[in-house]
């Protein structure tokens, strides 16, 4: 099999999958040529914690279950902690993905941080811009190393 | 309910072509190369298999080399096509965008060591013309190598005119039959091929097996050094419940074509009218020049991945020229030849049926395919896009 048990769980029971309305935060990242585009939409609270997460992925089935993930990961979550979770994890917590699918744990961790972004600035939020990748950038490094 | 729809890739072994095998295992298992009876016996059986596939493709016995399968027999001749050009100083070869990889990987190689490949251009309709390959062709073109028909999408090519084409050039003409053999009717000498591969385990043989035809007078060149077998051409005690196997699975593919054809072409029609009806979809290739088998379309909004393990959740076997099921960067170079963009490309869908396909598969089949690609879209930002109108559709509606 391809997949590990949860990859399959989480592709065929996504969790938190939709849209959302009233989003305090949308972040779009990946590229349709690529084959994947994930959209991240996040609801934060006044004490700066991610009330719900919702997402859509256009995507093979690890891109669907790493958004999964990483929609889980998340909620519930302060955005501090938000920020820092790693496709590393995303990758552990769906107990491995196969070494060409593991650009889609990378999508899902930017997914979070355009998210996050797209709220920062909506909000007059100050940050460190260094901090954020512009988008579908990294993603797509990783293809071309291939 | 389990569809296997996936014929294309492979298929299961025919009943006829494992009794001759496990006949073979038992009572032909000596060394053909052996001068004592046990090894003359499986010599015999060897050559009979021979003859009975020669007669099949309408090609003599010495024309037939025995090969570990299509990618070897499309290897061997295209080396040997070159290898023979060099000798004359021809060292141009002309080929198609869509070929299959055991094409176009042998190719790049050549190209590496100083050999020019002229790769056609496909039409839309998923089609190369003879005019095309007649433009192509330069006085030092040492090979024509276009596929019969093509493994993605199943269109047929002008094969006999293309040939027609070369032969009227002093060209080389070979040919991966692979998906063609045992699906519709092909005779060496009217199709005017000089050279032509085929895999046993896409017509219900055995798997590891194949030929490489070539017309009396080519030389081959050998990839595989060692003993003298297939007249030196091709070393390695020869395989010979595979053989035997494979000459069954041809024969009765052969006496069945017909009767195969009429029962798998409807079952087609339908699929393809039935894949139709959702909204932009797309038949690729041309509405009828195609193997009976072969069905492919692609769907926008979705990618063909989480179509395909989605329909495999509800017991359907199928294939996708997504990127994600290669493991590859690009999505399938076939459709890419077409000219359909690389975000429509990732989602397309291969269906392919044989003669043990029923109609209430076929049924199913099209009531499983556009929930799913509906459920998909509805989780698609790109499907989103599509329909806000800030994505414009690439296929009518």
């Amino acid at each position: 099999m391809l997949y590990s048990e949860k990859v399959m769980d989480h592709f065929q029971n996504p969790r938190n999958v939709g849209k959302m309305d009233d989003a305090d935060g949308i972040g779009e990242v990946g590229n349709a040529k690529c084959g994947d585009i994930m959209k991240m939409y996040i609801k934060v609270d006044e004490n700066g914690i991610i009330t719900d997460v919702k997402f859509n992925t256009f995507g093979c089935g690890s891109a669907i279950a790493s958004s999964s993930m990483a929609t889980e990961m998340i909620k519930g979550k302060p955005i501090d902690e938000a920020l820092k979770l790693s496709n590393k994890a995303v990758v552990e917590a769906l107990d491995g993905l196969p070494a060409h699918k593991l650009h889609c744990s990378v999508l899902a961790e930017e997914a979070v941080r355009a998210a996050v972004k797209d709220y920062y600035d909506k909000h007059g939020i100050a940050y460190n811009p260094d901090e954020f990748c512009a988008g579908d950038c990294a993603h797509c490094h990783e293809h071309d190393a291939q | 309910m389990f569809v296997y729809a996936d014929h294309a890739a492979t298929t299961p072994m025919s009943e006829t072509a494992i009794a001759a095998m496990t006949e073979a295992m038992r009572t032909v298992w000596g060394n053909p190369s052996s001068l004592h009876t046990v090894g003359q016996e499986a010599k015999v059986a060897l050559e009979n298999a021979r003859e009975e596939i020669a007669s099949l493709l309408g090609a003599t016995a010495k024309e037939i080399t025995f090969t570990s399968g299509g990618s070897e027999a499309d290897n061997q001749a295209i080396v040997s096509a070159a290898k023979l050009g060099a000798a004359k100083g021809k060292k141009h070869i002309v080929s198609t965008k869509f070929e299959h990889h055991a094409i176009l990987h042998t190719l790049n190689k050549l190209e590496k060591e100083g050999y020019e490949v002229t790769y056609l251009d496909v039409h839309e309709n998923g089609l190369v013309t003879p005019e095309q390959v007649k433009e192509a062709i330069r006085p030092d073109t040492a090979l024509v190598t276009i596929m019969y028909a093509n493994n993605e999408i199943g269109t047929l090519q002008p094969i006999r005119e293309i040939g027609a084409v070369c032969r009227a050039a002093g060209v080389l003409f070979h040919t991966d039959a692979v998906q063609a053999i045992g699906h519709i009717a092909v005779d060496v000498v009217k199709d005017n091929i000089d050279l032509l591969s085929l895999s046993a385990h896409k017509f219900r043989g055995p798997k590891g097996v194949g030929i490489l035809y070539a017309r009396r007078g080519i030389r081959l060149a050998t990839l595989i050094e060692g003993g003298a077998q297939e007249r030196g051409k091709r070393a390695g005690t020869e395989n010979i419940p595979a053989i035997v196997g494979m000459a069954a699975a041809l024969k009765e593919a052969v006496a069945n074509l017909e009767a195969n054809t009429a029962k798998v072409v409807p079952l087609r029609e339908k699929l393809i009218t039935g894949l139709r009806k959702i909204p932009y979809s797309h038949l690729n290739g041309d509405r009828d020049a195609r193997v009976p088998g072969i069905v492919n379309f692609c769907f926008e909004g979705i990618e063909g991945e989480s179509l395909l393990l989605l329909l495999d959740m509800r017991g359907i076997a199928c294939s996708s020229g997504s990127a994600c099921t290669s493991g590859s960067l690009d999505p399938s170079h076939v459709l890419l030849s077409l000219g359909i963009p690389h975000e429509v490309a990732h989602g397309s869908l291969r269906i392919s049926i044989d003669e043990t396909n029923t109609e209430e598969q076929i049924d199913y089949i099209l009531e499983a395919v556009p929930q799913v690609v509906s459920y998909l879209r509805t989780m698609s930002p790109v499907w989103e896009d599509l329909e806000s109108g800030k994505r414009k559709h690439f296929f009518a509606k």
